[in-house]
């Protein structure tokens, strides 16, 4: 979208500026400017740059976060390659994101549809399920805990569900069913109101047009809906993968990695680098892991140039 | 910008086709229902917390969560009030949450401004991609030796992790800001410079007021995330006497796991701000929200 503004506003900036354009060009910027962008570059360099290079000289390293320490070259990778404990993260994460995105985009899709449609509250109910987006991750994890832990057994056993009966956040096969729906419960608001937003770009006449030929709304909604729509899951699905490839909050809340290691994210097991001494292995992983969110970013990025402009 | 607009059009459209449509016009009844049965996923937890926050040690412990209290009882915030020692927390949280919405603010609306009428300048331009940059490094990739720098300059406190948040929401607010700016034309600026103003008092009495909607918008969601963030403060801050709201909550897994009507209590005390705040500024938040993700 940005790309679509600035050509206006160069027309808006080369109008008047013709006029006195030597000027312009001769003048030298105002220091002030400078003073303006600093703090931002400084505080970016400072808290994200340095520390980014210094995790990656110390990837090479056997420090242990303190102390003396040597260079090691690519050990510390080859051994994050060899770890089943990392690599198992590396599957849960992954598995756990794209499992997140596809819940969260078919549940905001159909709230979105829902709420654009001819129904009574509109506003109430959206106020109602926008509160999730603004409720702190690990508490309500605490109180999702609670409830798949006590209230949902009791629940099971009532109606005689045996998978149910148990905690499912106890059962390494279903822990991360509770991490899925808890993650989506409080991701589905942003997701919805940007649906919202893109299916009120579709002007009326389009539907008007198309029932008047006798198309059924389902045919509507497959023709005209979802590929005026697409662009927005692109938007959904990029911010979802950018947030769920860093899930911590809610796994702490909830399983706080188990039962085991079952529900262990790679931002937990990188954490786990202060507490065993395998910092310089945990940077390797860092860097793994960002290289790995890079290319997630990139491959969704290409998917994006097809469906139409509105992310470009 | 133009998602803003375009909420209020919805209202028009359906007027609109209430004149061609015919009979369109009924409300959809069984989609009402629908989204109100739907309501209950987000009602039921709610409700659960704050009926659990009013119960006795003796009737949260039955294991019914959704049952009402009875007797209704506020000693669970009394002692949740103590245990967390709260209003410590809620300093230490409005602190972190004000710093970051000040901050989040200024930083990123004066590093726009600076980059969008200097955009013909490298050094401007290359800064705009430099600082976009950090939308691809999340804070686990460099966790590590930040909680290290962070520790050697005195910054494991919550002026460091204001501070992070404010880093982290750089690029997404530079952007929502250049992308607002762009659409203010220079005529405004000129002929306020030929009146004899400086860059100074361009920015602040003419730019930062048009950028008001803007800045709303930022500050509510640096607010929010900050307020309700876990994952920086644990790691960040290191005197636990010094954490925010949301990991004061942990006590209760590890300390008081059986006190959950305590629990709940502090959990509602932990999650009522953030929902007080959204509920007055919605507006805000729905077009905020719509504008950064189409930008």
């Amino acid at each position: 979208m940005s790309s679509m503004t600035r050509p206006s506003t160069r027309a808006e900036v080369t109008a008047p500026a013709a006029a006195k354009a030597p000027r312009a060009r001769k003048s030298r910027v105002d220091p002030l400017y400078y003073f303006f962008l600093f703090p931002s570059l400084a505080i970016f360099t400072l808290a994200v740059t340095l520390p980014a290079v210094l995790g990656f000289v110390y990837s090479f390293t056997n420090s242990v976060g303190f102390g003396d320490f040597e260079f090691i070259g690519f050990r510390n990778f080859i051994a994050v390659f060899q770890d089943d404990g990392v690599l198992g993260s590396y599957g849960f994460t992954l598995a756990f994101s794209l499992v997140t995105v596809i819940v969260v985009n078919v549940v905001a899709f159909l709230l979105a549809l829902g709420l654009t449609s001819r129904v009574r509250f509109r506003a109430a109910l959206r106020t109602v399920f926008v509160i999730p987006m603004v409720i702190s991750g690990i508490v309500i994890a605490f109180v999702f805990q609670y409830l798949f832990s006590n209230s949902l057994p009791l629940m099971g056993k009532g109606l005689g569900i045996e998978a149910l009966s148990s905690s499912i956040l106890a059962n390494p096969d279903l822990a991360w069913v509770g991490i899925v729906f808890v993650t989506a419960w409080q991701s589905v608001p942003s997701a919805m109101l940007i649906y919202i937003a893109g299916l009120l770009t579709v002007p009326p006449e389009v539907y008007e047009a198309s029932s008047i030929d006798g198309a059924s709304p389902w045919h509507n909604l497959r023709h005209i809906t979802l590929p005026l729509v697409a662009g927005y899951a692109v938007i959904n699905t990029v911010l979802g993968f950018k947030n769920y490839l860093n899930a911590y909050d809610i796994i702490v809340g909830l399983t706080d990695g188990g039962p085991g290691v079952s529900t262990r994210s790679v931002a937990m097991a990188i954490f786990r680098g202060f507490e065993g001494g395998d910092y310089a292995y945990q940077m390797a992983n860092a860097v793994i892991f960002f290289l790995i969110s890079v290319a997630i970013a990139l491959i969704q990025l290409r998917f994006t140039r097809g469906k139409g402009g509105i992310a470009a | 910008m133009s998602t803003a607009t375009r909420t209020i059009p919805a209202k028009s459209s359906a007027a609109g086709k209430r004149r061609f449509g015919g009979g369109q016009e009924r409300t959809n009844w069984p989609a009402t229902a629908l989204l109100i049965v739907c309501t209950l996923a987000v009602l039921v937890p709610l409700y659960v917390t704050i009926s659990m926050a009013f119960k006795t040690t003796g009737q949260a412990v039955d294991g019914n969560a959704f049952s009402l209290p009875s007797p209704l009882t506020f000693d669970s915030f009394t002692q949740a009030w103590t245990l967390t020692n709260f209003p410590r927390g809620f300093m230490i949280s409005v602190f972190v949450s004000v710093t970051a919405v000040i901050g989040e603010i200024l930083v990123s609306a004066l590093a726009a401004y600076a980059i969008v009428r200097n955009w013909d300048r490298r050094l401007f331009r290359w800064s705009f991609f430099y600082l976009l940059a950090a939308m691809f490094i999340p804070f686990p990739v460099v966790a590590l030796p930040q909680i290290q720098l962070t520790g050697l300059v005195g910054l494991d406190n919550p002026l460091g992790v204001a501070i992070l948040h404010i880093v982290f929401a750089l690029a997404f607010n530079t952007m929502l800001f250049t992308a607002f700016l762009r659409s203010i034309p220079l005529e405004l600026e000129e002929s306020m410079r030929m009146d004899g103003a400086g860059t100074w008092q361009v920015f602040w009495r003419l730019i930062f007021p048009l950028l008001g909607p803007m800045s709303a918008t930022v500050g509510i969601f640096a607010f929010i995330a900050s307020w309700n963030d876990f994952m920086m403060p644990s790691l960040i801050i290191s005197d636990p006497e010094m954490q925010t709201i949301p990991v004061l909550q942990k006590i209760f897994q590890t300390q008081f796991s059986n006190s959950y009507n305590v629990a709940f209590a502090s959990y509602l005390m932990a999650m009522a701000p953030a929902i007080v705040v959204y509920l007055f500024t919605q507006r805000w938040v729905m077009s905020g929200l719509t504008q950064g993700a189409v930008k």
